[in-house]
């Protein structure tokens, strides 16, 4: 029977392609989707040439076996009622493919993504949608829905849900009866040339011979799907199945014609043989391959219009009320179900009333009003948690962490003009090298990927079928590769969402070669070692000396890890490591105008094989420039020496230098007036003042070497010109004001710490991160260490685990359609055993339409470290006083907006939702913060080190910088203690950081990121000074007093176990510095007191006032 | 002397158009991510002088010639051009600094004033031809 309903159909096109299972999915699909379906066929071919699955056995024998069976077969237990089409269309062998997606559990996810760039599309979603989450509408909306899209609806549909309502499925049934007319369409173009042949069994006999050979093997895999999934599929119940299948009505049925098969064909090879692209920026890239325009978007307006016509139908419907339950158990916000209604209702029409709806019903508690005026303690007693998007549970649960992944708006506004209206800026926070403790490795030698935007499959993805997903990015429907059905984990067959790559946002692959421009690089450290007179003054050379003999194996890599040396005064002079020689031999060279390598190849040597070579030479090095009277340094020379050497490989240089370098290239003179250092004008100097440094950073870039900077100096160095190398090769600022051997034990220990943990963390090489966004989102502006080298691309010659990365977005095309929106970030770098490794992260967003979703969904903290990132270019690119400017009115801009917009009450004072209750007390706090203050005195140096912490650091260490954790420690107990291996940590509250909260009899720990201070009360507890410092009273609390004693008491392991964690938490090292009331330290403890006035800036309740003045003009 | 001046600053105008034309290519290859930004960015400050003197000297040439009219026309593009040379930070690598080129739409605002450069100059182009 179905037989002859494809004659008919194949009648205009003449379409054989009798493989019914996929028949109905394509009907299903939007036009786009038809046409991407003609790419499988030789997309498949070259599938099989990868492992074979348990499948290809099969897929081979396919065309023999189940033939006339699969159609009917299918037909009969899928859903024997739906199915029958009035028409005799093809549909029956639809239930099969349909129902396999919907078993997964991840089902809903993808019907909340799939976007709808087509009408068609979201047409059909939406029943899904509302059988899985929707129903809270469902009483409210059948009103508005009902009865105008009935009318527009097509008799057919009526028919369809006639037939439909028994069972659970009614879409499906509808898509029967709709697929009519599409199906045939579809058919077209997947099987081009082949003869008109109707009978699914026909086709597969035939294909062997007859058929074009690029199309055959696609057929094939198809009849043998039927039988394998047919199992899996039924059991889902009616219900899933009809998540995709209505197929779009009449106007649909033209949007396919404009695909021809041919030129189908014709792309999808090249798009296959285009997978290996012969460059970096292509392997991670994608755009320029791109095949044809995926969406051929049609009329998407009407179709909206008639979506609402389906509701009805689907209320009488069973499932809606008992997934109810479910619903209000998953969302985190009371006023999830707003959101969650419009992620499953698409069109936008349907928002409006939905949101006022959920308004009316409860104000969620991010959205709860808050005076500022009134409220004093603003701070939760823990740390404070990124708001969770408002996306269905399942989908939230595999979400990217935050901590890797963040955005400032968790709800993604519609439009450019509602974000401008919010005046919060949007952007994503990145932590993507950060050391997880449980990262899923897949090996496999296809990764999946979009074909048209390279996008890694993701969680996030839909499945249309079990062959086809469609990006979530571009929506373009790529075909899922043979090798991508079988599940390594649980060594199952035909469950290509359960593969981990669609269970994980966070993933690893190991790149096949095509992922490699010349084999994977060897690590290669170079020391470069600043041995001027002021350098041995310092001492440092024998802390680094040290620390890299005890380090020496274990630095990251393999048996082919080289190291070099090279050390400079207003001399260069190289180390010939040279395997043999009986002990390493100094090359001086003198002629820093025009530098050369003496010997290129023996400076770089094996570190297994010369390791006896090295640490002679770091065991003498300290000593070998003892006497010297050179005081000079010529840093510029040796950087060129640097990339000269590593040149060919790439790899790190670390660079330790001591003082502004004078001598030769990039000779820099002081810029600092001390004088100014308090000015409450404008700092002059910000900005580099040669562009030697950049221009050698984006050399070194081009090859693949990245430079690390240390900076040990206690005078003026000029950070913002020699940060320039580091900032855009990827590399790293460690700054160590005033170091020195003996005066500054606590400076010397940090940076032994912080050396430590240098030398031995993770490294990727040759690296390069694309971050991709669904399309309509743009990324414009970047924040971090690196170079960006094409619109997307960031270049990162070294990429470390303690970089982060800050990128601004604007709304380049309205996102009416689309639920949900997500980020992918992909990290493609070597490791330091050699392997091509590609670490890929998702993060799925749902779109919102209304200012006061928006404001739910903002992330105060992410928003803050935005801003920071940006006012901190501002300052550069134009001054200081303007970055101030312009965070103070982003807060203002901020509130005043949802005063104006969001707020139907008017009430007197400062009024803020509760997510952003800490917006204006965090602007306040980088208002004060080093890199940004005026009034107080502050080295450039510093103030420009703080800067490139502010771009640089991860947020989560960011935000101690910005605004520090206040503890009170003299009265720790176990209460409430996390427990982590085997040691109790106290969890005190944190305070506002105000004088206020100081008591006399109390001491109180003060986390600033790199610095913690222990401040003890001038009548602290005996028992804490004793049990805990170890001194007998208060005076004798020594004046430099850095570590905690190792006490056997209870209250001194509760301290020091609390002190410990927070030092785990980071990767460099906070000093401690206890601190009484004489302490010259205090009053940089005070400056951290940020709600408290001081002489040049305002407190936090004069802020606020001012705030409120600026907000109710 | 007046046909001389025009033919040459029509001369001029034509080269300045072929430059606005060469930045909008090398801009728009950029964008498309044919070139990386080094290659662009280098490419393009090579020939900010070029324009700069081109353009001063058709400014020149209309003061010198006293056509008042043209030379007011062409005057504030001359004045922007160096304006734009002087203004550049020390740190950065002339005009179009190819790790700031890809930040803060400085693309777009780049494409944006070589589309108007190109008006301008096909302006001028029809004005010195038909005086």
């Amino acid at each position: 029977m179905s037989s002859t309903g494809f004659n008919s159909q194949n009648g205009p096109g003449g379409q054989p392609y009798a493989n019914g299972p996929f028949q109905n999915q394509v009907a299903l699909q939007p036009p786009g989707p038809g046409y991407n379906m003609t790419h499988q066929p030789p997309y498949n071919p070259m599938q099989a040439k990868g492992p074979m699955p348990p499948g290809p056995g099969l897929y081979n024998s396919g065309p023999y076996q189940p033939i006339p069976p699969v159609s009917s077969y299918q037909a009969s237990p899928g859903q024997p009622m739906l199915n029958r089409p009035p028409m005799g269309s093809p549909h029956p062998m639809t239930p099969p493919q349909s129902t396999s997606p919907c078993p997964g559990p991840r089902m809903p996810p993808a019907q909340a993504t799939p976007a709808p760039p087509v009408s068609a599309n979201s047409y059909y979603q939406h029943p899904p949608a509302w059988q899985y989450e929707a129903l809270p509408l469902m009483g409210a909306p059948p009103p508005m829905g009902a009865l105008p899209p009935l009318a527009t609806a097509p008799l057919t549909f009526v028919d369809n849900h006639v037939t439909s309502s028994p069972s659970l499925a009614p879409p499906q049934a509808s898509s029967a009866g709709y697929s009519a007319a599409p199906p045939p369409v579809y058919h077209n173009a997947m099987q081009p040339s082949g003869p008109p042949l109707p009978l699914t069994s026909l086709h597969r006999y035939t294909q062997p011979g007859s058929a074009p050979p690029p199309m055959n093997p696609v057929a094939p895999p198809h009849t043998y799907q039927p039988g394998m999934t047919a199992p899996y599929g039924h059991p889902s119940t009616g219900l899933p199945p009809s998540m995709r299948p209505t197929p779009p009505p009449m106007g649909n049925a033209t949007p396919p014609l404009p695909f021809s098969p041919k030129t189908d064909g014709h792309i999808a090879t090249p798009a296959n043989g285009a997978q290996v692209p012969n460059s970096f920026d292509h392997l991670e890239t994608g755009p320029k391959m791109a095949g044809p325009p995926q969406q051929p978007a049609p009329p998407a307006r009407h179709m909206g219009l008639s979506y609402p016509s389906l509701p009805p139908g689907y209320q009488n419907t069973s499932a809606s009320p008992m997934h109810h339950p479910m619903q209000a158990q998953t969302q985190p916000y009371s006023h999830a179900p707003q959101s969650y209604q419009q992620l499953s209702a698409g069109p936008a029409q349907l928002s409006p009333s939905l949101a006022g709806l959920s308004l009316q019903s409860q104000t969620p508690e991010t959205l709860r009003v808050v005076n500022l005026l009134q409220e004093r303690n603003l701070l939760p007693p823990g740390p404070v948690t990124p708001p969770t998007p408002c996306l269905p549970q399942d989908l939230q649960k595999i979400n990217c962490h935050p901590e890797v992944f963040r955005s400032t708006l968790t709800s993604i506004p519609q439009t450019q003009s509602l974000l401008n209206k919010a005046k919060l800026p949007l952007g994503l926070l990145l932590h993507p090298f950060k050391d997880l403790s449980q990262l899923p490795v897949v090996t496999s030698s296809t990764i999946v990927r979009c074909r048209s935007c390279r996008t890694y499959i993701n969680p996030f993805v839909t499945f249309l079928d079990q062959r086809r997903w469609k990006c979530n990015l571009c929506y373009r429907v790529n075909d899922v590769p043979e090798e991508f059905m079988y599940n390594p984990v649980s060594r199952s067959y035909g469950e290509p969402h359960k593969r981990p790559e669609v269970q994980n946002a966070t993933i690893e692959f190991i790149a096949p070669s095509e992922y490699m421009l010349r084999p994977p690089q060897p690590a290669v450290y170079l020391f470069v070692l600043d041995v001027s007179h002021n350098a041995v003054e310092t001492g440092y050379l024998d802390v680094v000396c040290q620390s890299l003999l005890e380090n020496i194996n274990a630095l990251p890599g393999d048996s082919r890890t080289k190291i070099g040396f090279i050390s400079f005064d207003s001399t260069i002079h190289f180390y010939n490591l040279q395997e043999g020689l009986a002990q390493p031999q100094m090359l001086i060279v003198s002629d820093i105008e025009d530098i050369f390598l003496p010997t290129p190849d023996s400076l770089l040597v094996n570190l297994n094989e010369c390791k006896e070579l090295v640490q002679d030479l770091l065991k003498s090095l300290p000593q070998m420039f003892g006497k010297t009277m050179e005081t000079q340094s010529a840093l510029g020379p040796a950087l060129q020496a640097a990339f000269k050497l590593l040149s060919p490989t790439g790899g790190r240089v670390s660079v330790f230098q001591t003082q502004l370098p004078k001598l030769g290239v990039g000779a820099l003179k002081s810029r600092e007036d001390p004088n100014q250092r308090a000015s409450a004008k404008d700092i002059p100097n910000l900005s580099p003042a040669t562009d030697f440094y950049k221009k050698l950073a984006l050399d070194c870039s081009g090859q693949q070497v990245a430079v690390d900077l240390f900076l040990l100096s206690s005078q003026y160095c000029d950070l913002a010109s020699l940060a320039c190398i580091s900032r855009y090769s990827a590399g790293s600022v460690y700054y160590y004001p005033s170091y020195q051997q003996q005066h500054n034990p606590a400076g010397v220990e940090c940076f032994q710490k912080d050396l430590k943990r240098y030398l031995t963390r993770k490294i990727g090489l040759e690296a390069v991160m694309r971050i991709r966004c669904t399309k309509g989102l743009s990324i414009h502006t970047f924040h971090g260490n690196f170079f960006v080298r094409s619109t997307d691309l960031l270049s990162l010659p070294n990429v470390n685990p303690d970089a982060g990365f800050a990128v601004q977005m604007s709304i380049e095309e309205n996102l009416v359609d689309m639920q949900s929106v997500s980020f992918q970030a992909a990290l493609l770098y070597t490791s330091s055993k050699g392997e091509r490794r590609i670490r890929v992260h998702t993060m799925c967003l749902p779109v919102v339409n209304s200012l006061s979703d928006i404001f739910a969904g903002a992330d105060v903290q992410a928003i803050t470290g935005l801003l920071a990132s940006m006012a901190v270019d501002r300052s550069v690119t134009s001054s200081l006083s303007d970055a101030r400017d312009a965070m103070t009115n982003a807060s203002i801009d901020s509130l005043t907006s949802y005063r104006t917009s969001v707020l139907t009450i008017q009430q007197p004072g400062l009024l803020a939702p509760a997510c952003l209750k800490l917006f204006p007390l965090y602007i306040l706090a980088l208002l004060k913060q080093k890199a940004f203050r005026t009034g107080t005195s502050t080295r450039l140096d510093d103030r420009v080190f703080a800067m490139c912490q502010l771009k640089y650091q991860p947020l989560a260490y960011v935000m101690l910088m910005i605004h520090p954790a206040l503890y009170r420690v003299d009265d720790l107990t176990d209460e409430g203690a996390l427990n982590i291996s085997e040691r109790a940590i106290p969890q005190p509250r944190v305070q506002q950081l105000s004088v206020e909260k100081l008591s006399r009899e109390g001491a109180f720990l003060m986390d600033a990121g790199s610095v913690i201070y222990l401040w003890i009360g001038r009548n602290c507890n005996p028992d804490f000074l004793t049990q805990v410092l170890g001194v007998p009273d208060y005076a004798a609390v020594p004046q430099n007093m850095n570590i905690l004693p190792e006490l056997d008491t209870a209250e001194s392991q509760r301290t020091r176990a609390f002190v410990g964690w927070l030092r785990e938490q980071r990767p460099f090292f906070p000093i401690l510095h206890v601190i009484r009331d004489e302490s010259p330290l205090k009053a940089s403890f005070m400056q951290n007191m940020i709600e408290d006035r001081t002489e040049s800036a305002l407190s936090y309740y004069e802020f606020l006032l001012h705030v409120q003045q600026q907000v109710s003009k | 002397m007046e046909a001389a001046v025009f033919i040459l600053s029509l001369v001029d105008c034509c080269a300045l158009i072929f430059l606005a034309v060469y930045f909008i290519i090398t801009l728009s290859d950029l964008e498309c991510d044919y070139i990386n930004a080094r290659a662009c960015c280098s490419k393009l400050n090579r020939w900010v002088v070029p324009e700069l003197v081109g353009q001063a000297l058709s400014t020149v040439l209309m003061l010198v010639s006293l056509h008042w009219f043209v030379f007011l026309l062409n005057l504030p593009v001359a004045a922007w051009n160096m304006y734009r040379v002087w203004k550049v930070p020390m740190g950065n690598m002339g005009v179009f600094d190819p790790t700031e080129i890809h930040n803060r739409g400085q693309l777009k605002s780049h494409m944006k004033e070589s589309m108007i450069k190109l008006g301008f100059h096909l302006l001028c182009f029809f004005i010195y031809l038909y005086r």
